[in-house]
């Protein structure tokens, strides 16, 4: 079996499902959101701040954020580990991607905490 | 590409399932994509990447103008006057384009999972439909945004 420790669950099968389950509610949130704002043409603060304040919505908003973590941590490194390879940039390969992959989690960690205050505080 | 496969599939044919797992030697092929002929399905696979790619990078403008919408009544208005300009509206649609690619794709995907579209004139007629699909709903958004 190839496993990779840079892997999001260490193993490409438990990797596979996050990918999927992550997507399911990301899509699912991303309607949600969409359909607000096509029934809502005349947006105003309070309707803005109305509608993500209930409880349920602040926890889909975390769910969300939850899953794009993972979604976006497994994209990411399925991208770096394809093109950032030695044919194509030779011997500076495997510090590229190390450096790619530490800016994407440093990235990732940053819009989470970001969320969570948005979404907590308000 | 055949001839690729061929190789593979010979050097590991005559192996047993235990043998062929324990060959720590056989990695999985990469193709070299700067010398490989790009069928259409190959670009609807692309694009689902970089478009994932384009969101990751979005999320930033996306949480800056939520932060700034959610936080007060005048930067509620900051970010209407942000998204009224024209790079604001560019941005936007780049991101609303991203988003409406990755998930027609995304959702091909999934049907892919449950052997929908999984034969070779199947997948070329579903990467058809998810370009297809995507373009309409991009122009949609288009006209919602402008």
């Amino acid at each position: 079996m190839v496993t990779n420790v840079t892997s999001f669950g260490r193993s490409g099968l438990s990797d596979f499902v996050l990918q999927r389950v992550s997507a399911v509610i990301l899509a699912a949130y991303t309607l949600c959101i969409m359909g607000f704002f096509l029934t809502h043409e005349s947006m105003t603060h309070q309707i803005l701040v109305g509608y993500f304040t209930t409880l349920p919505m602040q926890i889909f908003s975390t769910m969300a954020m939850v899953s794009l973590i993972a979604h976006a941590w497994i994209g990411m490194w399925t991208i770096g580990t394809d093109y950032i390879r030695e044919h194509y940039f030779g011997t500076r390969a495997l510090a590229s991607r190390l450096f790619y992959q530490s800016a994407c989690i440093a990235a990732l960690f940053i819009y989470a905490l970001w969320a969570m205050n948005l979404i907590w505080r308000l | 590409m055949a001839r690729l496969l061929e190789t593979v599939y010979a050097r590991n044919y005559f192996l047993s399932q235990e043998e062929t797992l324990s060959m720590k030697t056989e990695r999985p092929v990469n193709i070299f994509l700067l010398r490989f002929a790009w069928p259409f399905a190959a670009i609807a696979s692309i694009l689902h990447r970089i478009s994932g790619g384009v969101l990751f990078v979005g999320v930033v403008f996306l949480l800056y103008i939520a932060d700034l919408a959610l936080g007060s009544e005048p930067g509620f208005e900051e970010a209407q006057v942000l998204l009224a300009t024209p790079l604001g509206k560019f941005i936007l649609f780049g991101l609303m384009a991203a988003l409406l690619y990755h998930l027609v794709a995304g959702t091909k995907h999934l049907l892919l999972d449950f052997h929908v579209a999984d034969t070779l004139e199947g997948a070329r007629l579903a990467s058809q439909l998810t370009v297809g699909i995507s373009i309409v709903l991009i122009a949609l958004a288009g006209i919602w945004i402008w």
